[in-house]
């Protein structure tokens, strides 16, 4: 790979050329989005020519957008230091079943946002234990994580969907502050808070030297161990708050819920610009490969197209995305240097 | 190396405490109502009366859905209501492989019926066979076998008179209301099984007599949550809305949610299976969910009543034949809110 990770020590020069190409991904991403929106026009104008549907839309596709997005930036964090996290849609369910079980429920809605990001960031934490200090690849120990906690989350719910009775949970799907649903609220929130914790943070700086070369940034006197399981935790922590909010917004939890989230954010986090080999990434790239995602069950949906057609569609995405990554966007950025 | 591998084992011994200790100290035991077969009188029904021993062996996919979960239950508890009946369940493992092999074991204990619901009928055919090959006769439940050799009962739902009964449902509502050019909405479980593909045609088949069409399709995966999702991009596809048949009520729980968030109640909603919570929702009358058709786990029910029947070599008292029928398919029935009083011990 020639975009070669820069230490924490980057000179300028190379620091710039890195915001360069994210930036001009970024606008890629966007450009793929409007490109879809225009599609939708163009297949249903009766549709798009009611301004309050557009609207509503436009607010649909975020809401969509928003369990999966949370999930995404844990993944990204994970992808950037150099892992991977096959367990979050298991981590996902078991959050969500554990904090619907009758006990839990019995705590009110407090007590099941306690135990889901608990449950959440406790499961990320094993992941985390293992890997760093069990040596356990990070593929391997999320393999056998997601295995186990879905079965454990079948354990606890006897594989029965489990119903939310608390109507303050239940609420946090329907509730709109200044006509935005709560979930955007909530997935905005995660996003800023993710940005600044890589940007600006050393927490973000160790990520990306972690995951770009373990070895110098154990020589730098980074504790690669401890922040690798952290990194695990911090994926389990989005996992707890996502699983809030399908359970929200879904009225109840059961073992084979956020099924195949894993991929989605996966696939979200690469074509955001994550590399898979770890330290490089951005937040915001990877929230718009959730949105392109979001815009394209949309656009299907509108249209009534098979969902088969669509997860062919998306497949090409991926493919697309990592291709023009690998080729485009090298001898681009060279393209703007001169 | 030896240094390594204990530290390994520590770690991975670490992990496997961890889990049972989270098992552990979480307590939500799910009332299990299961569906028991009240026939089971003796002064009422001669074939009640005990007899033979019976030995059923039991296996069925342990999947998370709530369906199999009320096979399996109503199975165990039908069973436990003959005195005459020792029960044997066999977990069926994740997959067909595991199955064939758990159906292996159980063909080694002998028992005297085999009652199974296989992940696949195709691929359980050969355990089928194996079975019945060793003199144990096969009650196959809901996924048929390709040979006839492979079963001695097959009892099944109906799937594509499921389709037919929601079709038939919404198709009367909208002509009674008069709608010309209804928009109609369809959520079916996973798309690749054979089981959605076979209720969808129904669906169709019934909704083309009124000269009627699905406007819209979005498959889920029968979970609560790609049910709502599933349902959000629907209810934005079509800002108006006639009639919506939901094909799980599992799924349903999702596609409710989705209706209450978007405030939608333009249209009415038909279920599919028949749980207990949506035969609540149709009797409160407070939802649009009007209607489900059933596919109703009672099946298992029966399936062990007619195993012990077949093991003890009677029929069916109210059939001439001495013997059971090789071949029963549920009929398909629509709940109401005024039939939702007579399904509600049905429901699962």
């Amino acid at each position: 790979m020639t975009t070669q990770t820069a230490p924490p020590e980057a000179p300028a020069k190379q620091e710039r050329r890195k915001l360069d190409e994210n930036t001009l991904r970024n606008l890629g991403l966007v450009g793929v989005l409007i490109l879809l929106i225009i599609v939708g026009i163009a297949t249903k104008p009766d549709l798009y020519s009611d301004p309050t549907w557009v609207k509503n839309n436009f607010l649909t596709i975020l809401q969509q957008a928003s369990a999966i997005g949370v999930v995404t930036v844990g993944m990204t964090f994970v992808i950037i230091g150099g892992g991977i996290d096959l367990s979050v849609g298991a981590i996902v369910a078991i959050a969500g079943v554990w904090s619907t079980t009758l006990a839990t429920q019995s705590y009110g809605a407090g007590g099941m946002i306690f135990t889901a990001i608990i449950v959440g960031t406790a499961v990320g934490l094993i992941n985390g234990f293992l890997i760093a200090y069990g040596r356990l690849v990070s593929f391997i120990a999320t393999l056998a994580m997601m295995v186990a906690a879905r079965g454990l989350a079948a354990q606890i719910s006897g594989k029965q969907t489990q119903i939310s009775t608390n109507s303050t949970i239940n609420d946090i799907a329907s509730t709109r502050p200044l006509g935005i649903p709560l979930l955007v609220w909530i997935l905005a929130a995660v996003v800023i808070v993710g940005w600044v914790l890589l940007n600006r943070t050393t927490f973000g700086r160790r990520t990306v030297a972690v995951g770009g070369n373990p070895e110098a940034a154990r020589l730098a006197g980074i504790n690669v161990k401890r922040h690798t399981m952290l990194l695990f935790a911090l994926s389990g922590l989005c996992c707890g708050i996502a699983a809030i909010m399908l359970t929200s917004q879904a009225t109840s939890a059961q073992a084979a819920m956020a099924n195949l989230y894993e991929l989605d954010a996966i696939a979200a986090a690469i074509i955001g610009g994550t590399l898979l080999s770890g330290g490089r990434g951005t937040i915001v790239g990877a929230l718009f490969g959730v949105l392109v995602f979001s815009t394209i069950t949309n656009l299907f949906a509108i249209n009534n197209l098979p969902t088969e057609v669509q997860n062919m569609v998306k497949g090409g995405i991926i493919v697309a995305a990592v291709l023009i990554q690998q080729f485009r966007f090298q001898s681009l950025t060279q393209l703007f240097k001169r | 190396m030896s240094a390594l591998s204990r530290r390994r084992i520590l770690f991975g011994g670490a992990a496997v405490g961890a889990g049972a200790l989270l098992t552990a100290c979480t307590s939500n035991e799910p009332d299990n109502s299961a569906q028991v077969n009240t026939n089971t009188d003796a002064s009422a029904n001669p074939n009640a009366a005990a007899g033979e021993k019976v030995v059923i062996g039991f296996t069925a996919p342990a999947a998370d859905h709530g369906w199999i979960a009320a096979i399996t239950n109503n199975a165990k508890a039908q069973a436990a209501a003959y005195p005459d009946v020792e029960f044997k369940a066999v977990e069926a493992g994740a997959d067909a492989a595991a199955q064939r092999a758990a159906i292996s074991t159980l063909v080694a204990q002998k028992p005297t019926v085999i009652v199974m619901l296989p992940h696949d009928g195709k691929e359980l055919d050969s355990a089928g066979l194996e079975a019945m090959k060793a003199g144990i006769p096969v009650i196959n439940l809901d996924r048929a076998f390709p040979s006839q050799a492979a079963f001695r009962l097959q009892i099944k739902g109906d799937n594509y008179g499921m389709g037919l009964a929601a079709g038939h449902y919404i198709g009367e509502q909208l002509k009674a209301k008069n709608v010309a050019n209804p928009l109609i909405g369809e959520i079916p479980g996973i798309d690749s099984l054979e089981l959605t593909q076979e209720r969808s045609a129904g669906f169709k088949t019934a909704l083309a007599e009124y000269g009627f069409k699905v406007a819209n399709r979005r498959p889920a995966e029968f979970t609560a949550d790609s049910g709502q999702a599933a349902a959000t991009a629907l209810l934005q596809a079509l800002p108006k809305m006639d009639a919506l048949w939901n094909h799980d009520d599992d799924q349903g729980i999702g596609v409710l949610a989705a209706i209450k968030q978007t405030n939608r109640s333009e249209f009415f909603m038909v279920g599919g299976a028949g749980s207990k919570a949506a035969i609540d929702q149709i009797k409160a009358d407070n939802s649009v969910l009007k209607a489900t058709v059933t596919y109703s786990p009672s099946m298992a029910s029966s399936a062990i009543s007619l195993a012990r029947l077949i093991g003890q070599g009677k029929g069916m008292s109210d059939l001439v034949e001495l013997q059971v029928p090789k071949e029963i398919t549920l009929a398909s029935e629509t709940i109401t809110k005024d039939n939702a009083d007579a399904y509600a011990k049905l429901g699962f």
